[in-house]
């Protein structure tokens, strides 16, 4: 796969965007609103000009080459469609129509003119827009952010498929970090035009690199297939077996915040159904909370516990959470 | 009761007032002579010198305005709400100044020194000049209104700036600019007071349909209420296609709303 590199700074109004970051997979950058998250994607799609450094693609730099020259695909927040332009047009706007409209379900629809589309089908115009440019890198703008929650876990299924089919450089925008940690293989987190930390997903919840990271990543995201019964049992990647009591079927992810897992250095015998046993692979502490993580998971306790239970790397303990405390987002 | 009747009783007034005269006009043309008085020399060729220069006129409002606004819409820098200020000072000038203006610019004893005063390319010059600002003015608002992310949008999918200026901003801007120029087009249609001043009213050269209506009315008054019917007739014709292309559009520039909403 293709490597992008960004390494440039940019004066904006508040401050200056300052970045260094290695592009191969999908790369989610989250950050609160006003961090400097849409910038970057302009930087990288050449509407911006940074005025030190720039950013290439396996070697080659892109510094004084304008948008139309860039081989970009660039999925807007709002999904610029042209309203003049019937969905085919708009596509066809980019490049070869081919069998796009078929690939993304959007045939139907091929006179229709963007204001006539619902959320969820603007968005597959502009993926098949953004696709039918040929890129070599892709750029997403919040994708998920202008859809309801029904719609924005199908599509985040089909985006998922989608990034793994184009096997592109692609750098996704977005203030949820539920979505990062599905879609993306590595999410830096950037707040004020900085990048404070650049992690796998499990990385991040595992070992923040301070306490505004730890605030906003939240989740567990616990890849596995889940399969109906009284309770929804998912078998994770690693083999663990997980209850929930949301309902799916399929390829899901399990949700699951640190502060809901407690720790244990033997299996007690309390409500929770769901325990994973396993070695202590790192305990952090942020404040006075230590986040521990226990084989697949990462959880959160008090200084004062982690104390007691003696917990150290290496050691062996249990994780356990209820199943209530879980929730499952198709993948 | 009685403030319901007042205010009734004063809009009726108002729209009694304004209807009038064009009723009057019609109400008193000639039918019997109208074929005959379409015909007449000084008609045609009033119609012929309006609809020719109008054109030109236009033309080149729009040729050069839309660039101009383009760019006074899409940039910013020191200096250019004067600029823009320039560009719509001609509207609110009285005519008569704006053809003293013309003479003192291209006159024989101007500052350009040029014999193109009492020409019928002096009446195109009038024309453009007090017309050209209104079109300008509505372009720039109109190219205003495009929004900037589909202009970054058509960048990133490979159009250069000039395939995005074609195939999205003009586009998108379309309505707004009809707009101005139907307008621009009416007023330059009707000009009378710069024209008269700098190109003077000779018949088949410089005689514009309003510039006819002024020397008939105290010489043949019949032929001068039939090119009065002319002239309300096509400014009717401009209005409603002005109307029509606000409806059309969101971008557009409306002259007042035909529907209340």
């Amino acid at each position: 796969m293709a490597r992008l590199l960004l390494h440039f700074g940019l004066p904006l109004r508040a401050f200056d965007l300052e970045l260094t970051l290695p592009v191969e997979g999908t790369v989610a950058l989250v950050g609160p609103s006003g961090a400097g998250k849409t910038s970057v994607l302009r930087v990288v799609a050449g509407l911006l000009e940074p005025a030190r450094g720039g950013v290439s693609l396996d070697g080659r730099s892109w510094n004084g080459v304008p948008p139309e020259r860039r081989r970009v695909g660039f999925v807007f927040q709002d999904y610029a469609l042209f309203p003049h332009l019937s969905v085919r047009a708009n596509v066809a706007f980019a490049g070869p129509v081919g069998d796009l409209l078929e690939r993304f379900g959007i045939a139907h629809l091929a006179a229709a003119r963007p204001r006539e589309l619902s959320g969820g089908e603007r968005q597959r115009v502009a993926l098949a827009r953004a696709v039918a440019r040929g890129p070599e890198v892709l750029l997403l703008d919040e994708p998920l952010a202008a859809l309801d929650a029904h719609t924005k876990a199908e599509v985040r299924g089909e985006l998922r498929e989608l990034l793994r089919e184009l096997a592109l450089p692609t750098l996704l925008v977005t203030h949820d970090y539920e979505d990062a940690a599905a879609l993306a293989d590595e999410v830096g987190v950037l707040v004020d035009g900085r990048l404070r930390q650049v992690a796998t997903p499990a990385e991040l919840v595992a070992r923040p690199a301070d306490a505004f990271v730890a605030s906003f990543t939240g989740a567990n995201l616990l890849r596995g297939r889940a399969r109906r019964g009284e309770l929804t049992e998912v078998t994770l990647e690693g083999g663990d077996l997980l209850f929930s009591t949301d309902d799916a079927e399929g390829e899901v992810g399990v949700v699951v915040y640190p502060w809901d897992i407690s720790l244990a250095r033997s299996h007690g015998d309390d409500s929770a159904q769901n325990v994973i046993r396993g070695e202590i692979g790192s305990v952090f502490e942020i404040g006075n909370r230590v986040r521990v993580r226990i084989g697949p998971v990462t959880a959160e306790v008090t200084a004062s516990s982690a104390e007691r239970l003696q917990l150290a790397r290496g050691g062996v303990a249990y994780a356990t959470f209820k199943a209530t405390g879980t929730r499952l987002v198709p993948l | 009761m009685i403030r319901r009747a007042l205010v009734f009783a004063a809009t009726l007034l108002a729209l009694a007032f304004l209807a009038l005269p064009i009723v009057a006009i019609f109400a008193r043309l000639s039918w019997g002579q109208l074929a005959t008085q379409l015909s007449s020399s000084l008609v045609t060729d009033a119609l012929v010198v309006s609809l020719k220069t109008s054109a030109i006129a236009q033309a080149l409002v729009l040729v050069l305005g839309t660039p101009a606004a383009f760019v006074l819409a899409s940039h910013r820098f020191r200096g250019r709400s004067l600029v823009v200020t320039l560009v719509e000072l001609p509207i609110v000038m009285p005519p008569a100044v704006a053809g003293i203006g013309l003479l003192a610019a291209f006159g024989r004893f101007g500052l350009l020194h040029t014999g193109i005063p009492f020409t019928q390319t002096a009446v195109v010059l009038a024309v453009a000049f007090v017309s050209g600002p209104l079109y300008v003015r509505q372009a720039i608002a109109a190219f205003e209104a495009v929004d900037e992310t589909l202009v970054a949008a058509s960048r990133t999918l490979g159009a250069g700036p000039v395939k995005t200026f074609f195939r999205v901003v003009l586009p998108l801007a379309r309505g707004g600019l009809g707009a101005g120029e139907a307008l621009a087009f009416a007023r330059g249609l009707g000009e009378f007071g710069a024209t008269i001043m700098f190109a003077g009213s000779l018949q088949g050269v410089t005689q514009t349909l309003p510039l006819a209506v002024y020397q008939e009315f105290d010489v043949n008054f019949k032929l001068a209420l039939t090119l009065g019917g002319l002239l309300v007739l096509i400014s009717a014709a401009l209005l409603l296609t002005l109307k029509w292309l606000g409806s059309s559009s969101t971008s557009a520039f409306r002259f007042a709303p035909s529907t209340s909403s």
